[in-house]
């Protein structure tokens, strides 16, 4: 099987070619440099991506308080952590890096706040 | 029971409510839509006309130059900014200077004071951006601008602080005649009665005429697009440039407003369609063109935003004021309706005293429309005693014109109220700048909500299925299902 | 009437940083001042990560990149006045600059030796944008959307359009799909995407939505709301092509079509623009034509990455220091052209001798592989570098040694000169 992906590790773009057997990348093309392959691997195996969302504040001078997860998550799993993301209410006040979950739909990733609510 | 009833809460109806209220009579309001100013009072040239346009002895000559002398007490009482800055229509070559030359004569029967021509150099020594291509203008002093929805508001405003009350949302769908008067039902069902009723239903007065059983009028509404440019442009030209019209068209004007942008318009197509306010990039396009061809230094790339308005024509091609069974037809009040309106309202009040409407002068009646404060306008002394009375106005919400929250709070409190973004955006100019409310549209959808206590979702652009937003973040619709 | 060394005007991630490097450099009487509740600018509402790879060589989030320089405001015991909206700006006969401010608190009058400005940027609007057809609800920049659902809670609509390819309208299909609503495209007028790459395939390939190149809506439909919109092909003259119409059910219309540099104050102030730029004229020490005034950040130039913000602003910073030390920032000066598909460069001029090696940002009008940036003076040329691919959504910057800059005898141009074919 062979996928098609531009690179985003750089503005160059390449147009990487990634050939794979069995859910193992056997060869990347296209890219200019070794980050690029590394890029195509891990893009056709597992492909994560750090989740940026808020989540509701309580008691707080502000509604909403930005959160990311601490590392990224599985792409397939964006919309289940959303879906949990939107019922979380966290009690102001909120401080920047605070953990406001522990373990995010089973990943043992956390999430953290981005920055600080005070509580009104 | 009310005295009188006016259909229509646009530039002439909201003058008219205004004028009956210096008499002692219960006057009520009804405007179809969710506020005032929202036909063709909301879209137009913002011009009041000198008067040299129609011809001698019509309707539309008469009140346009009694209502263009009356204009600038109407405004004043009003506390709405009126220029006399002035028109010229420009002549491209001598079959124009031709026509300008019958529009002088023309003035001159019709009672315009201070007309005169110019040369093409002359023209150009009081307008330095006009192109040398024009070779002769009739020059207008008596020429002015006026902002239509703000007129609109005020006059409504002040007619209601005199006890006028005005019903939005009453679409007039019935009319009975009754012993007294008639009986107007709207289409939610609401009833009202009253004594005498004025139509000033702009673009459906021939609908309303017909429902009270005249059914001699035929309306059709004429479409005008615009273009606005940013305040920065705003000093191209000091007069209101209009072109010759000619059998190649009515041109476009170029026009300074009283907010200090440059305003560029109107096309001019027959539509069928009431409701059609759409812009065309044909037309958008057309106004440009013929903009550039009087003031070719006109910057087109400062456009901050282009809209339509209706014209209401009927079939006659003059102003229809018809008193008959205890109703008032004012119909067919297209251009210069708005330089016309003080007058029209005037003499609406005269033919309902002939029709019996007892016009008993009111004591109380207060033509000074109290004057809330807009901050742009004020120097920094009297902004800083403000602000010590209410810090509200110190917050600026609106940066691009300078709009404080103490303003948006008290359109939202003051007679006739805004009750949405639009309606706030007329009454304050918060989202009528060079943004266009990218920045100040979230706060003005929270202070609406917050000061008319409904949640942020509820709260509409222009009334109705108009909502800002789908609602707070949360389940998706997916998962509600 | 308040007396200061320095005022700040702006306290987002330009302001925070002039002040920074300012204090540094030693200024002790400065001001920051900013309309909003909280200092940090448009970051706040700039919730995704991505920021500040080259400033801290980890990727943060809007508040978190901001956060930082509030930090150091902070430490620094910086003043900064919030809700405070500058509305004037005037060169006094005595050189001092006249600030005239206003909060809740009553009208501000400051006057100062120096001033940076660091106003930011604007969107676009569909006004400008001059898109026909009605003028329903649901017509939104795509900032504007950001601030309603990042700040404030709200979804703005559920069926959504975008047009631009900028990127903050490639970041807002991606939040608002994670919330719920369907993206139906993104049309972009160009044939190029103007926004990161990075963001094309994490925003719209992740999650499918089709980015339609060489597309525009030409008419909005919907007289309450947004019901939907017309859009079409257009060709190599950016004309929609009438075959090509196609109507796109939706009830909102995102606009990411580009940023404005805020220069009403620079304006009233008689600072001159680059009209390209649509940001003051400035010297490689970010002085503008005020001597005195100095501006940084997107009121300068719209910048993509914010790092290269909080860089120019720490030059802007140290600069003014200088000038309030009463080091000379003036000298002979030498315009810097853009030419050969470059199509601006900052700073604008030069004033010579150079006191340090020279950086020059700039952007080019189209897609470029394998150009050659070449700085030349006259017919001579001064520097050439080669560049692999050159895109007009990246800013682009080289270093240029004083050393080779000196004895200039007259202008310099940047221009590009071409191996390979443009796209």
């Amino acid at each position: 099987m062979k996928r098609n992906l531009t690179c985003i590790v750089c503005p160059m773009g390449c147009q990487l070619e990634v050939e794979l057997e069995d859910g193992k990348v056997t060869r990347v093309t296209g890219n200019t440099c070794k980050r690029g392959e590394a890029y195509g691997i891990a893009e056709c195996t597992a492909p994560t991506r750090t989740l940026t969302t808020t989540v509701r504040v309580s008691g707080g001078t502000q509604p909403l308080v930005s959160v990311k997860t601490a590392a990224p998550i599985p792409k397939e799993l964006l919309f289940d952590a959303m879906k949990v993301l939107r019922k979380l209410t966290v009690a102001a006040p909120v401080a920047l890096g605070q953990v406001v979950m522990e373990d995010l739909c089973g990943t043992g990733i956390g999430v953290v706040a981005g920055k600080e609510v005070s509580a009104r | 029971m009310y005295d009188v009833a006016v259909i229509g809460a646009g530039v002439v109806g909201s003058l008219t409510a205004r004028a009956l209220t210096r008499y002692q009579l219960s006057v009520a309001v009804l405007e179809r839509a969710e506020d005032v100013a929202m036909g063709t009072s909301k879209a137009n040239s913002a011009i009041v006309h000198a008067g040299f346009d129609a011809p001698e002895g019509s309707n539309k000559a008469l009140f346009n130059v009694r209502g263009n002398a009356m204009m600038e007490e109407t405004a004043h009482e009003l506390g709405v900014p009126f220029q006399r800055n002035g028109s010229m229509v420009l002549a491209f070559g001598p079959e124009d200077e031709e026509k300008i030359q019958e529009l002088y004569e023309r003035g001159q029967k019709n009672g315009v004071p201070g007309l005169c021509i110019l040369t093409g150099d002359q023209a150009r020594e009081t307008e330095p951006a006009l192109s040398p291509d024009v070779t002769a203008a009739l020059l207008a002093p008596t020429g002015g601008i006026v902002c239509p929805y703000e007129l609109t508001i005020a006059a409504c405003g002040n007619a209601m602080d005199n006890g006028a009350a005005l019903l939005t949302g009453f679409e007039v769908t019935g009319a009975e005649r009754t012993a007294e008067g008639w009986r107007l039902s709207a289409r939610d069902g609401r009833t009202l009665d009253a004594r005498f009723v004025v139509n000033a239903a702009g673009l459906y007065a021939d609908q309303v005429a017909a429902l009270m059983g005249d059914e001699s009028l035929h309306i059709h509404p004429r479409r005008g697009e615009y273009l606005l440019l940013d305040r920065k442009e705003g000093r191209t030209v000091s007069h209101t440039l209009f072109q010759t019209p000619s059998v190649m068209g009515k041109g476009v004007l170029v026009t300074p407003t009283v907010d200090g942008n440059l305003l560029l318009g109107p096309t001019s197509v027959d539509l069928a369609d009431k409701e059609d306010l759409s812009s065309t990039a044909e037309g958008l396009a057309q106004v440009a063109k013929l903009a550039s061809r009087s003031v070719p230094s006109v910057a087109l790339r400062s456009v901050i935003t282009s809209f339509a308005g209706l014209r209401a024509c009927e079939d006659g091609h003059d102003f229809v004021l018809r008193a008959e069974n205890h109703a008032l037809h004012l119909a067919g009040i297209e251009s210069p309706g708005l330089s016309a309106a003080p007058a029209l309202a005037e003499e609406a009040v005269r033919l309902l005293g002939e029709m019996g409407c007892p016009l008993t002068p009111n004591p109380d009646f207060q033509p000074v429309r109290p004057h809330s404060p807009v901050f742009r306008r004020m120097d920094n002394a009297a902004r800083a005693a403000l602000i010590q009375q209410d810090p509200r106005y110190g917050r600026v919400v609106c940066r691009c014109e300078t709009v404080t929250e103490g303003e948006i709070v008290a359109a939202i409190h003051q007679n006739p109220p805004a009750r949405d973004v639009d309606g706030i955006k007329r009454r304050t100019r918060s989202g009528m700048g060079r943004c266009q409310g990218g920045f100040c549209g979230p706060q003005v959808v929270e202070i609406l909500a917050r000061e008319l206590g409904i949640p942020m979702e509820q709260v509409t652009k222009m009334g109705g299925g108009s909502r800002m937003l789908a609602g707070p973040l949360g389940e998706t619709e997916e998962e509600k299902a | 009437m308040k007396e200061l060394d320095l005022v700040i005007i702006g306290g987002g991630p330009a302001g925070l940083a002039a002040a920074v490097s300012a204090y540094d450099a030693g200024v002790r009487s400065l001001l920051i001042l900013d309309r909003e509740q909280q200092a940090g600018g448009i970051l706040e509402q700039c919730i995704h990560n991505g920021f500040g790879l080259h400033r801290f060589g980890e990727e943060l989030t809007g508040p978190e990149y901001a956060a930082r320089y509030i930090d150091e405001v902070k430490k620094r015991e910086i003043p900064v006045q919030l809700e405070t909206m500058v509305l004037d700006l005037q060169p006094l006969p005595d050189g001092s600059k006249l600030v005239t401010a206003v909060s809740s608190g009553g009208m501000l009058e400051l006057k100062a030796k120096a001033v940076i400005l660091a106003m930011g940027c604007r969107e676009r609007s569909r006004g400008a944008l001059n898109i026909p057809g009605t003028r329903p609800a649901g017509i939104y920049t795509a900032g504007a959307a950001q601030k309603f659902v990042n700040i404030k809670g709200y979804l703005p609509g559920r069926r959504v359009v975008i047009l631009g390819s900028g990127d903050i309208g490639l970041i807002m299909a991606r939040r608002m799909t994670l919330e719920g609503a369907k993206v139906e495209a993104v049309c972009e007028l160009m044939p190029y995407s103007g926004g990161l790459n990075r963001n094309i395939v994490q925003c719209l390939e992740d999650f499918g939505i089709p980015l339609l190149l060489s597309h525009t809506i030409v008419e909005i439909h919907g007289k309450e709301r947004v019901t939907g919109v017309t859009i079409a092909q257009v060709d190599e003259n950016r004309r929609p092509i009438p075959e090509t119409r196609q109507e796109i059910p939706c009830d909102t219309v995102l606009l990411s079509c580009g940023l404005i540099p805020e220069n009403e104050l620079t304006t009233a102030a008689g600072i001159p623009l680059d009209p390209v730029t649509s940001g003051a004229v400035v010297d490689q020490y970010r002085q503008t034509g005020c001597p005195g005034v100095f501006a940084c950040g997107n009121v300068l130039h719209v910048h993509d990455l914010v790092d290269y913000v909080s860089e120019e602003a720490a030059l802007a910073g140290e600069s003014a220091a200088a000038w309030l030390r009463g080091e000379s920032l003036s000298g002979e000066s030498v315009s810097l052209i853009p030419k050969d598909g470059v199509r601006y460069l900052v700073p604008q001029q030069l004033r010579l001798p150079l006191k340090d090696d020279l950086r020059l940002y700039f952007r080019v009008g189209a897609i470029y592989d394998k150009a050659t940036v070449e700085v030349r003076c006259g017919e001579k040329l001064i520097f050439s570098r080669k560049r692999p691919r050159l895109v007009p959504g990246e800013m682009e910057s080289l270093v240029l040694k004083k050393s080779l800059l000196e004895g200039l005898d007259g202008p310099l141009t940047v221009g590009l000169s071409l191996e390979g074919e443009s796209k």
